[in-house]
C-alpha cells in the first residue's frame, strides 16, 4: 500500500522506469527502508491492471511508466486521508516481556534493561544520522524524526514497565490476570 | 587524563537508621571531547552525582578529580575559583537571581572573577544568541516564560571558557526543536574538546551523547557501547 503510493507520487513528478523508482525511493528516505525491484515491478503491474498508470506505449522501451488521471485522483485522496491503524500490530518485545513475568528462572526487570539499552544504541545511531545530516533536507529530517519517537516510545513504555514491576512487590503467582480481559485484535 | 574522573564515589545522607544512600561506589570517567548521558528514574542519584562532580557537594566515600585536581584537597577559595572558571553548571532548579536581569545573571561568574563590566556584558551577549535569546538580554528572569528561563541558565552555564559542562535536566521545560538546540549546544562544547555531563530522564536528548550510563538506586548499572556507525542501520535487517 505505502509502497504503491509512493510509487505514485514519484511517476506524478515525472514517467519513469522501475529501476530508476527503485533508485529515487531509497534515495529520499535514506536508504533506511530498502525495496526490492521485484517488488517494485510487481507493483507497478498492479498499479496498472488497476489503471492508475500505464507504460508510454509510443516509447521504443516499453517499461517506461507514466501517471494517468485515475491514478492522480488516487494520490490526491491519499494525501487527503489521514493514515489510521487499524489494529495493533503483534510485537515481539511486548510478548517478550508479558512471557517474561510468569518465569522463575530469570528477571523481567533484566530483560527490561537489555531492551533499554538496545533501543537507546539504536536512538544514538538516529541521532548521529541526524547531527550529520543538512539542516536542508527536511524531508531526511521528518523520517529521522519519526524514527526517533518511535525508539523514544518505546524506552518510556519500557520504564513505565519496570516502574510498575518494582511497585508491584507481588509474588509472581499474583501477576498473571486472573480473568480474561477484553479482546483487542491483533493483526498477524 | 580525564576532565572529570570519580572513583568509588559513595554518598549516604544523614546516619544511623535514617540514612539514605544516595551513590553507591560510582565510578565515571568523562574526557575532553565526550559528552556523556546519565538516565535513571526519580530518585536514583543523577543529581546528587552531578553535584558532587561540580564540587557542590561531598562524597562520603571515594575521590573526585577535575581536571587532575582533587576536589576535597582543594581550599574553599580554590573550590569556588574552580567551580566559577571551569565549570559550568545548569541546576535543575534553575537558580536564576531575581534581582538581575538575564544578561547580568550570565555575566555574574566573570564579573566574580574580575572580569571588567562591559566585556562579560559582551561574552553574555555571545553565549545568549548561542540559545537564541539575546533579544531578551534585559528582561528579569520573573518576566520570562519557563523555557526562556531555562536558556538563561543554559547560557550562564557556558558563558567564558569551562571545560567541564555539568546539566541536570536542561530540557525540562522546553519544546522539542528547542530542546534539540540545547542538546546541539552541549554537543558543541564536546566538540570544541569540552567535556559535559548531561543529567536526562529523556532518551531522545540522551542520545545525542557518545556515552549513555544507567543509575538504579544510586549504582551505575549499565552502559551504551559506542554504537557502531550508522551504515549499519542502512542494512536491511
Ligand atoms: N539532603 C538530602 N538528605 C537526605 N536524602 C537526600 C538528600 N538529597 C537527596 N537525598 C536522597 O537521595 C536520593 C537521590 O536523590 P537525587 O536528588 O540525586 O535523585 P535524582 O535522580 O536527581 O531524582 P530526580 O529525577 O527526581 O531529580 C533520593 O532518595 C533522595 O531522597
Ligand atoms: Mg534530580
Amino acid at each position: 500500500m505505502s509502497v504503491a503510493m509512493s510509487l505514485l507520487a514519484l511517476l506524478d513528478e515525472s514517467p519513469n522506469y522501475g529501476l530508476q523508482l527503485r533508485n529515487l525511493f531509497e534515495e529520499r528516505t535514506g536508504g533506511v527502508w530498502p525495496l526490492n525491484v521485484g517488488q517494485v515491478y510487481t507493483t507497478l503491474a498492479r498499479l496498472e491492471r488497476d489503471g492508475f498508470v500505464r507504460r508510454r506505449p509510443s516509447d521504443a522501451d516499453e517499461k517506461l511508466y507514466e501517471m494517468l488521471p485515475a491514478g492522480r485522483r488516487r494520490l490526491r485522496e491519499w494525501f487527503a486521508t489521514p493514515t489510521r491503524k487499524d489494529a495493533p500490530e503483534r510485537d515481539a518485545l511486548v510478548l517478550k516481556l508479558v512471557l517474561a513475568l510468569g518465569r522463575s528462572d530469570l528477571d523481567a526487570a533484566d530483560v527490561i534493561q537489555a531492551e533499554r539499552k538496545a533501543a537507546v544504541e539504536l536512538l544514538q545511531q538516529y541521532t548521529k544520522l541526524k547531527r550529520d545530516g543538512t539542516e536542508h533536507d527536511l524531508g531526511w529530517l521528518f523520517l529521522l524524526d519519526s524514527l526517533i519517537f518511535q525508539a523514544e516510545a518505546r524506552v518510556r513504555w519500557l520504564d513505565m514497565c519496570e516502574e510498575r514491576l518494582t511497585r508491584t512487590q507481588q509474588p509472581k503467582s499474583n501477576r498473571k490476570p486472573s480473568r480474561p480481559r477484553e479482546r483487542i485484535e491483533v493483526k498477524s | 587524563m580525564n576532565v572529570l574522573q570519580m572513583t568509588d564515589v559513595t554518598r549516604i545522607h544523614g546516619a544511623g537508621h535514617t540514612a539514605v544512600t544516595a551513590l553507591r561506589d560510582v565510578t565515571l570517567g568523562v574526557a575532553s571531547g565526550e559528552l556523556v548521558a546519565v538516565m535513571g528514574p526519580s530518585g536514583s542519584g543523577k543529581t546528587t552525582l552531578l553535584s558532587i562532580a561540580g564540587g557542590l557537594d561531598r562524597p562520603t566515600a571515594g575521590s573526585v578529580e577535575v581536571e587532575g585536581a582533587e576536589i576535597s584537597a582543594l581550599r574553599p577559595s580554590e573550590l569556588a575559583r574552580l567551580r566559577r572558571q571551569r565549570i559550568g553548571y545548569v541546576f535543575q532548579q534553575l537558580n536564576l537571581i531575581d534581582g538581575l536581569t538575564a544578561a547580568e545573571n550570565v555575566s555574574l561568574p566573570l564579573e566574580l572573577d574580575g572580569v571588567g563590566r562591559k566585556q562579560a556584558r559582551q561574552a553574555a551577549l555571545t553565549a545568549m544568541s548561542a540559545v537564541g535569546i539575546e533579544e531578551l538580554a534585559d528582561r528579569y528572569p520573573q518576566d520570562l516564560s519557563g523555557g526562556e528561563q531555562q536558556r538563561v541558565a543554559i547560557a550562564r552555564a557556558t558563558v567564558g571558557k569551562r571545560s567541564l559542562l555539568l546539566a541536570d535536566e536542561p530540557t525540562g521545560a522546553l519544546d522539542s526543536i528547542t530542546g534539540e538546540s540545547v542538546l546541539r549546544l552541549l554537543r558543541g562544547h564536546a566538540d570544541a574538546g569540552g567535556a559535559s555531563v548531561l543529567v536526562t530522564h529523556d532518551a531522545r536528548f540522551a542520545a545525542w551523547a557518545d556515552r549513555v550510563v544507567f543509575l538504579r538506586d544510586g549504582r551505575v548499572v549499565d552502559e551504551t557501547n559506542t554504537p557502531e556507525g550508522p551504515e549499519s542501520l542502512l542494512v536491511p535487517r
